[in-house]
């Protein structure tokens, strides 16, 4: 019997040892897949023992800690000192291990999980001597006092506000409106509250990121897209001449300036060369451009200005929304571009087209940026509790996406729509200002998304804005997003 | 016992002390219960060390009315006033105030059983003639049915896995055991169809996680499986997580919630191997299973050097048990099987659960004390 019992003997052994090499899964490959998990009510406690990093933008800090004795043990709750300032992309980290925003996406640093090999020790010489675990301090590029301003401005209408630095892709204001408290969503019932804020529009909760969640029709804005694709596909010169009779014709039938508020009063131009056509946003140029150069021209242009794919920024992926056309919710690359879209309607920033105001800063910045698409970013630095560095964010671009020159003639263009075109309510005494107003048609009449992008100084570009306001009665992007653009530009600037 | 094996009694005591350290850090009322039945469980022990001291092998001659005992032990919990149903299954007894899983017991008999019956009928068995199968078949295919009737599937699995290991060492026909776990599993597929309470350990062990909200039969709404069905187990793999390459140190693990309510129920029993995971860390529970390692190895030694058919197949049923039953918990809890309750020999609270297991350090040292004196006299 002796053979038989050596070979169960063996089973037995092996039986265990699976059981060892099982344990080494569950203890070290799998460990931080578990701890991300949203249910692990264990990490729920443990985070709280954790006095999780700050959140700063220059001196101001945005994101702390309060303190409170349970049970004999110190636990660290999060706590906003400035009620709501950039709400949405700073998020919020609660005791029910909710989380969004930076707070989510930085939660390794935050709590101190995710850094190198130094620290990784530190932590655990801490957790043994029982000291506190301090995660690490991330410091933001946001201007404070440029985003309450852009906020202020905003109030309870719907919209959002982009600045940025044309040339790093530092991102200086994310100005999304409604917005809220993020203490509030601690206290009971505080989710289902926040959730009901919907400002004026009575649009998607505050609880959105409309500056990289807000799908608009981009409207005319979109025109500088397709001013860049005509001029740098050598298609068309700054001077090349049009006819506008008042309308386009496509597929047999008339597309009617009228229906474009953005162009000031006037219907009929007659001729006109195309910087004019820019600075009065006129719609039957650009539709004519448009099946001209085509669909697909158009469209590649976009993806080069970053359309297609999800703007890089720190916040959680899912809450930023990548811009083209789309159908229904679905992103729509149309792989026969030429029959599936209409090339007249794309070109003047309507058929399916929805942008988020971050891509349209970017588009902004990339002209003012010499045809370089700047990365945008909003984390500067990340320091460990001692104050060590552990990351700084080095500016980088996305690639060029037109040439210098075509960059050079767009500026000069867009010049022109602050100076006497459609843009003239965002001058600014001394500076000159480039920029491009929009005003989409919606689902109701005489309902509009009014835009407006800039960069300033044109000849020395500092500051790139975009500015959209939902719903707009009758509001056209010159008269209502211009101003707010113009003051976020004067702050930036110092005047 | 001065011929006994020298290292089954300090590891047998090295993991009781373990289990009582960690009940203590996890609850102390519940360790001093579990210190009292350490008490008894060594009074058992010693006792039947005394008692069997001349010689155990007179258990043969009462091999049926272990087999009967085994039934009656298991049969018990079914019965009506007596019987009660904690957490699903129907397998503990309640009398005078004190409550008892006879089913522990029942274990014991039915390896002494079975040791007696398959060294009497060993040599008919392996020739294959039919009707000395039939007690055997009698008595297993009886408590089989028991144990699926309390929804015992722990047990189950383990009888059955003692089952086959003993019946395989008995006849040395590797087609027995074959046929044997085809069996099993036609069985398991029928329970599976059949009994919901076997199909949702299954799916709990498949994808312990969904995306999607599934209907949660406790609750009656639909949430996602993490937070209903599977809730227990995935909440183990959180713990076994937190703790580790080297743990959060003893006392400092996290075991409730900032409400005060316990993560993981049934942490001092089924699941206290999580519990060990999470403040020994790696280290500690490879170590844990490291002693069950060098006590299952002496327990085979002993079976090696065993006289005669009874005691080898005695040692090798009390010391198989020992590592299946670490392997169904364990590998329950680490989802390498699907989970089924059961307890951690000496290490998991629980009185029936450990006067069991001192049974069975009783059984191998006994039958080591014997091995070696007969080895001692031969030389």
């Amino acid at each position: 019997m002796n053979r038989q019992v050596n070979r169960l003997a063996v089973l037995a052994i092996v039986l265990l040892v699976v059981l060892v090499g099982a344990t080494t899964y569950w203890q070290t490959w799998a460990v931080a897949g578990l701890q991300d998990k949203q249910d692990n009510a264990i990490q729920r406690v443990v985070q709280f023992t954790v006095k999780r990093g700050l959140i700063e933008a220059g001196n101001t800090i945005l994101a702390t800690n309060v303190k409170r004795k349970l049970r004999g043990e110190t636990l660290y709750f999060r706590k906003y000192p400035q009620h709501g300032l950039a709400a949405q992309t700073v998020g919020y980290s609660t005791a029910s291990r909710s989380q969004a925003g930076l707070e989510r996406s930085l939660n390794g640093y935050l709590t101190g999980s995710t850094t190198n090999l130094s620290d990784a020790f530190r932590h655990i010489l801490d957790r043994l001597g029982n000291a506190t675990v301090q995660g690490d301090n991330v410091e933001l590029t946001l201007r404070p006092r440029v985003q309450r301003l852009a906020q202020q401005l905003l109030g309870n209408r719907c919209g959002a506000v982009v600045a940025m630095n044309p040339h790093t892709g530092a991102v200086y204001a994310l100005a999304s409106a409604p917005t809220y408290d993020p203490n509030l969503i601690d206290q009971p019932n505080g989710y289902a509250k926040v959730l009901k804020i919907r400002g004026a529009c009575s649009g998607a909760s505050a609880l959105y990121n409309r500056t990289t969640q807000g799908l608009y029709t981009p409207g005319s804005t979109f025109k500088v897209v397709t001013a860049a694709a005509a001029l740098d596909t050598g298609a068309f010169t700054p001077t090349s001449t049009f006819y506008d009779p008042g309308y386009c014709t496509e597929y047999g039938k008339q597309i009617s300036n009228a229906g474009n508020p953005d162009q000031g009063g006037r219907e009929v131009f007659g001729h006109l060369d195309f910087s004019s056509a820019l600075e009065h946003s006129v719609n039957s140029v650009f539709c004519n451009i448009g099946k001209q150069i085509g669909a697909g021209t158009i469209l590649a242009y976009a993806k080069r200005f970053g359309f297609y794919r999800t703007p890089p920024l720190e916040t959680p992926a899912d809450e930023r929304y990548a811009s083209g056309l789309y159908n229904g919710s679905h992103l729509f690359d149309p792989k026969d571009p030429a029959s599936q879209v209409d090339p007249g309607r794309l070109a003047f920033g309507q058929e399916r087209l929805l942008v988020t105001p971050l891509q349209m800063a970017m588009v902004a910045s990339t002209i003012a940026n010499g045809g370089v698409v700047p990365r945008p970013y909003v984390v500067q630095k990340i320091t460990s509790a001692d104050g060590s560095t552990i990351q700084t964010t080095h500016p980088s671009s996305l690639g060029r996406a037109i040439k210098p020159q075509t960059a050079a003639e767009l500026n000069q263009m867009m010049q022109l729509v602050v100076q006497g075109g459609t843009g003239t309510a965002a001058q600014i005494p001394g500076i000159k200002v480039a920029g491009k107003t929009g005003t989409a048609e919606t689902n109701v009449p005489n309902v509009y998304t009014a835009w407006f992008i800039a960069f300033a100084p044109a000849d020395n570009p500092q500051v790139a804005v975009a500015v959209v306001l939902e719903k707009q009665l009758n509001g056209f992007g010159g008269a209502v997003s211009a101003p707010i653009a113009k003051q976020v530009i004067q702050a930036l600037l110092g005047r | 016992m001065p011929h006994a094996d020298p290292y089954l009694l300090p590891i047998a005591a090295l993991l009781t002390a373990i289990g009582l350290i960690e009940i203590y850090r996890l609850g102390p009322k519940d360790a001093l219960k579990q210190g009292t039945w350490v008490v008894v469980g060594v009074a058992v022990f010693a006792a039947t060390l005394v008692g069997l001291r001349r010689d155990y092998r007179v258990l043969e001659n009462y091999k049926y009315l272990f087999g009967l005992g085994a039934i009656g032990l298991l049969f018990m919990p079914l019965l009506p006033g007596i019987g009660q149903t904690v957490n699903g299954a129907r397998l503990w007894v309640h009398a005078g105030g004190l409550q008892f899983q006879p089913g522990e017991l029942g274990k014991i008999a039915l390896i002494v059983f079975l040791a007696a019956y398959l060294r009497e009928k060993r040599e008919v068995l392996a020739a294959g003639r039919l009707k000395d199968w039939g007690p055997l078949l009698v008595i297993w295919g009886g408590a089989m049915l028991v144990l699926f009737a309390t929804d015992d599937l722990g047990s189950g699995l383990l009888f059955y896995g003692i089952f086959l290991g003993m019946l395989y060492v008995a006849t040395a026909r590797i087609a027995f055991v074959a046929a044997g776990i085809g069996l099993f599993l036609a069985g398991a597929v029928a329970v599976y169809q059949g009994t919901p309470h076997v199909r949702e350990r299954v799916i709990n062990w498949l994808a312990p996680w969904t995306t999607h909200k599934v209907f949660c039969p406790l609750s009656g709404q639909m949430t996602f499986r993490q937070d209903c069905q599977s809730y227990q187990q995935v909440q183990s793999f959180y713990s076994i997580a937190h703790g580790g390459m080297g743990g959060t140190g003893l006392g400092k693990g996290t075991f409730v919630n900032a409400a005060g309510g316990q993560i993981i129920p049934y942490l001092n029993t089924d699941f206290i191997y999580s519990a060990i995971a999470q403040e020994l860390g790696l280290i500690g529970a490879a170590g844990l299973i490291l002693l069950y390692m060098v006590f299952v190895l002496r327990g085979f030694r002993v079976a090696l050097f065993a006289g005669d058919g009874f005691s080898k197949l005695l040692a090798v049923g009390l010391t198989f048990g020992v590592a299946f039953q670490v392997f169904i918990i364990v590998g329950g809890i680490l989802r390498v099987i699907p989970l089924t309750g059961i307890t951690l020999p000496l290490v998991s609270y629980g009185g029936s659960s450990i006067l069991a297991n001192f049974l069975v350090l009783a059984g191998l040292m006994l039958v080591s004390n014997r091995a070696n004196a007969e080895l001692e006299g031969a030389r």
